[in-house]
């Protein structure tokens, strides 16, 4: 099982997410260049959070277009794990891996924050090793997390269980309108979603920098260490 | 060679928290009557094709694809000039 990390330029999350992985987890990891057409035979791919390509024209857009995104979506297609944070997220938004798109954050500040995340579905294999309803106490730091996509298509979303993560109270119950729980305006309160078939998952908060005890938060581990165990063959998963 | 203009804002159906903070910092400026702003981009493009309607066909292909993101934003495109070559 090999994590690939993707670099564009402008990334700045790719080595916490290596050191997630790498370190924290002792799961084999790499870097995958922006310019390379390959992801190395790699099995999960994460797409980190930053500024790729200085966020210009839309946060995401241009990196979307870049070589590996090819590759990575080459992946996606054969059914390969995909996991986009933040800066990631609005990537695989742009690139069509998932729906809908980002806006400004509704009071327009980059907002740098913990943010508390209600659990929507264990079923995937990047929840595997969370609950439903469990709630997770994860940074933000982004200017554009606003979710947003037409009503119809939010519905359809929803119809299709695609919502993985919730901004929500500490006792987990969701107001999205309340600027304190949902600090971004998000549609819905989404914080997180997968595709139809469940094998991208794209969110704001940022697991990788909550993994270990040092950093003063590992709600994040769960969802790192589930997306690595599901890839591991049948009886190797380590407990 | 063709030259164009795109413009690309939010959609009029969605809340362009830009725009409104503009729009009240205009009304506090003293400037009565600001209804609404919507902030957006706009592209100066020119294009070696030959015929308009060429231009337009790829203009369009360009906003689908890439200058805009239809989720959230409308585009419009506008042929400023043609020169001969």
């Amino acid at each position: 099982m090999k994590v690939g990390v993707v670099v564009f330029p402008g990334s700045n999350c790719d080595h916490d997410v290596y050191h997630a992985f790498s370190h924290v987890l002792d799961c084999e990891a790499m870097f995958l260049w922006h310019g390379d057409e390959t992801i190395h035979g790699c099995d999960l791919i994460v797409l980190p959070g930053g500024f790729a390509y200085g966020d210009y024209l839309r946060a995401g857009a241009l990196a979307a277009l870049s070589p590996v995104m090819a590759a990575v979506r080459r992946h996606a297609r054969e059914g390969g794990l995909v996991l986009g944070i933040c800066n990631g997220f609005q990537v695989l938004l742009e690139a069509g891996l998932l729906p809908g798109a980002m806006r400004r954050n509704q009071g327009l500040r980059f907002l740098c924050q913990d943010v508390y995340l209600r659990v929507e579905r264990n079923d995937l294999p990047f929840t595997s090793r969370l609950k439903v309803g469990q709630v997770l106490r994860l940074p933000i730091a982004h200017a554009e997390g606003n979710y947003e996509d037409a009503p119809e298509r939010l519905d359809a979303l929803e119809e299709r269980r695609q919502v993985v993560f919730r901004y929500c109270a500490p006792d987990g119950s969701i107001c999205a309108f309340d600027e304190e729980l949902n600090p971004n305006g998000a549609a819905r309160a989404i914080a997180g979603i997968t595709n139809e078939h469940g094998n991208v998952l794209g969110l704001m908060p940022h697991p990788e920098r909550s993994v270990e005890a040092l950093l003063g938060n590992s709600d994040g581990l769960a969802l790192l260490a589930g997306t690595a165990a599901s890839l591991l063959p049948l009886g190797e998963a380590r407990a | 060679m063709i030259q164009a203009r795109v413009t690309v804002y939010p959609r009029r159906e969605i809340l362009d928290p830009q725009g409104k903070a503009i729009g009240d910092a205009l009304s506090r400026l003293g400037f009565q009557g600001v209804v609404s702003v919507r902030a957006g981009k706009s592209f100066e493009i020119e294009l070696d094709v030959a015929e308009v309607s060429g231009a337009r066909r790829q203009l369009e292909d360009m906003c689908e694809r890439l200058l805009a993101n239809t989720v959230v934003e409308d585009y419009e495109i506008e042929i400023l000039g043609e020169d001969g070559r």
